[in-house]
């Protein structure tokens, strides 16, 4: 095995690219880690992308934000502009694992992760955010919810690296939230969840919504039917009410160790039904 | 497999040395520079009992690649005490007998003095919160609690 830390993305898709056997990026490690530990994969080369300028910086641009794919999610926490803008990103990105694991997490590896329970991703797929992505062909920005594409997988294709996750500059009066069901107060990984983000008029109609589930197919779901229930309304009672319905409806769960398909369905209703109440609020709907 | 040379900075002092690109940090400390304060509990990032401070950040060493301490500063528990002098967290940790078995402190003596560094008058709460990535199997955490608490009162007076 070899470990190699190089100073610009180029060098480092070339490694990757070039690698004869198995290659892994590392960033946070905190999925890598725990992966080489148990066994599951054993790289012949580990590409540290932590030294690469820029990657481990939040920069503010005109259009918004773009976050470095090494940024811990400590660091993103600690964003005060981030946090202005896009609180539900952030009290996502917050809850992945305990603080030591906070101190080396990132979003992008949380995405590339693929589980289907991360936690980050609901969160940036209703914030329609998007991931740069470096490969041997060159640079191409695409939707974070074409990322994964199953439990484990994604559609990143040898030698690509996804360099910075993209996110809007805010329209006025707009709100996300993010909340997820765990049997736990803390450390523990989401049985379901609910990522929405809303912009609101001055009436506090809702002009412009997305709402995203998680842990409730083997990908991350887009419910496009949900948004379509909450836009050109308040957020009164029926909306809500259809909400839960719609988010209900939409999940395809599995049954396992940490949650029912009856119950990760039921559930999935209410914490949408309750994050997008969040999410107008903090769009300063009343 | 040829070794990976690393520079870095532990507790303060210049250290070099050699390791294998899979080894975690955890497994240098121990094995290769003798400092067992950091423990293997799980080796996997969920118990805490590995915890340093990398470049002011609570990390757990065993989800953390030797090689990557290169030009970095790694803060362990062997660097709390100043010789005979224990860290007022250490004093506490014993005055309030905040442990039993023992493998779970160096974990949570790090983590506490991360916390207190970041937030030096915590709540009850702030304080739990903030040590939910380290178990301990023994003590129950009210003791722990109570020892970082006072060793926060501590450290304001001084």
């Amino acid at each position: 095995m070899r470990y190699i830390r190089p100073l610009s993305i180029e060098d480092a898709v070339g490694q990757l690219a070039g690698a004869a056997g198995p290659a892994a990026i590392l960033a946070g490690g905190s999925d890598l880690l725990v992966r080489m530990k148990g066994g599951f994969i054993e790289p012949d080369l580990i590409v540290d992308i932590k030294a690469i300028e820029g990657l481990s910086e939040i920069r503010e641009t005109a259009e918004g934000f773009s976050i470095g794919a090494a940024v811990s999610c400590a660091v993103l926490g600690e964003s005060a502009a981030l946090k202005k803008a896009w609180p539900g990103v952030v009290e996502a990105a917050k809850l992945i694992g305990s603080k030591q694991v906070q101190g080396r997490c990132t979003i992008v590896g949380n995405l590339c992760n693929a589980s289907p329970a991360a936690d980050s991703v609901p969160a940036l797929v209703a914030a329609g955010a998007k991931a740069v992505v470096v490969g041997p062909s060159g640079k191409r920005t695409i939707a974070v919810e074409a990322v994964p594409t199953g439990p484990g997988r994604t559609s990143l294709t040898k030698g690509e690296i996804i360099e910075a996750i993209l996110l809007d500059k805010r329209a006025p009066r707009s709100g996300d939230a993010y909340l997820r069901f765990i049997p736990r107060t803390e450390m523990d990984i989401a049985v379901v969840s609910a990522g929405v983000n809303l912009t609101i008029d001055e009436q506090g109609v809702v002009k412009a919504a997305r709402i995203a589930l998680g842990a409730a197919a083997p990908t991350v779901l887009l419910v496009e039917e949900a948004a379509e229930a909450l836009i050109g309304r308040k957020l009164d009672e029926a909306a809500l009410e259809r909400l839960a319905k719609v988010c209900s409806g939409a999940c395809r769960p599995i049954d396992d160790k940490r949650g029912t398909i009856e119950f990760r369905r039921k559930v999935a209703g209410v914490l949408a039904r309750r994050a997008a109440t969040t999410a107008y609020k903090r769009a300063g709907g009343k | 497999m040829a070794g990976v040379a690393v520079s870095t900075t532990i507790n303060g002092d210049s250290v070099e040395y050699l390791c294998q690109p899979d080894e975690t940090l955890l497994d240098v400390l121990r094995d290769r520079l003798g400092l067992t304060g950091a423990k293997e509990g799980c080796g996997t990032g969920d118990c805490g009992a590995c915890s340093i401070i990398l470049d002011d950040r609570l990390v757990c060493s065993c989800l953390v690649l030797g090689a990557e301490a290169e030009g970095r500063r790694v803060e362990t528990v062997e660097g709390m005490a100043h010789g005979e002098k224990l860290h007022p967290l250490q004093q506490k940790f014993l005055e309030h007998a905040a442990l039993q078995c023992g493998i779970c402190t160096p974990g949570f003596l790090i983590a506490a003095k991360d916390l207190l560094a970041k937030n030096p008058d915590p709540t009850e709460e702030e304080i739990r919160f903030g040590l939910a990535g380290n178990l301990c199997r023994c003590t129950g955490y009210d003791k722990i609690v109570r020892a970082v608490q006072d060793a926060a009162n501590v450290m304001k007076g001084a």
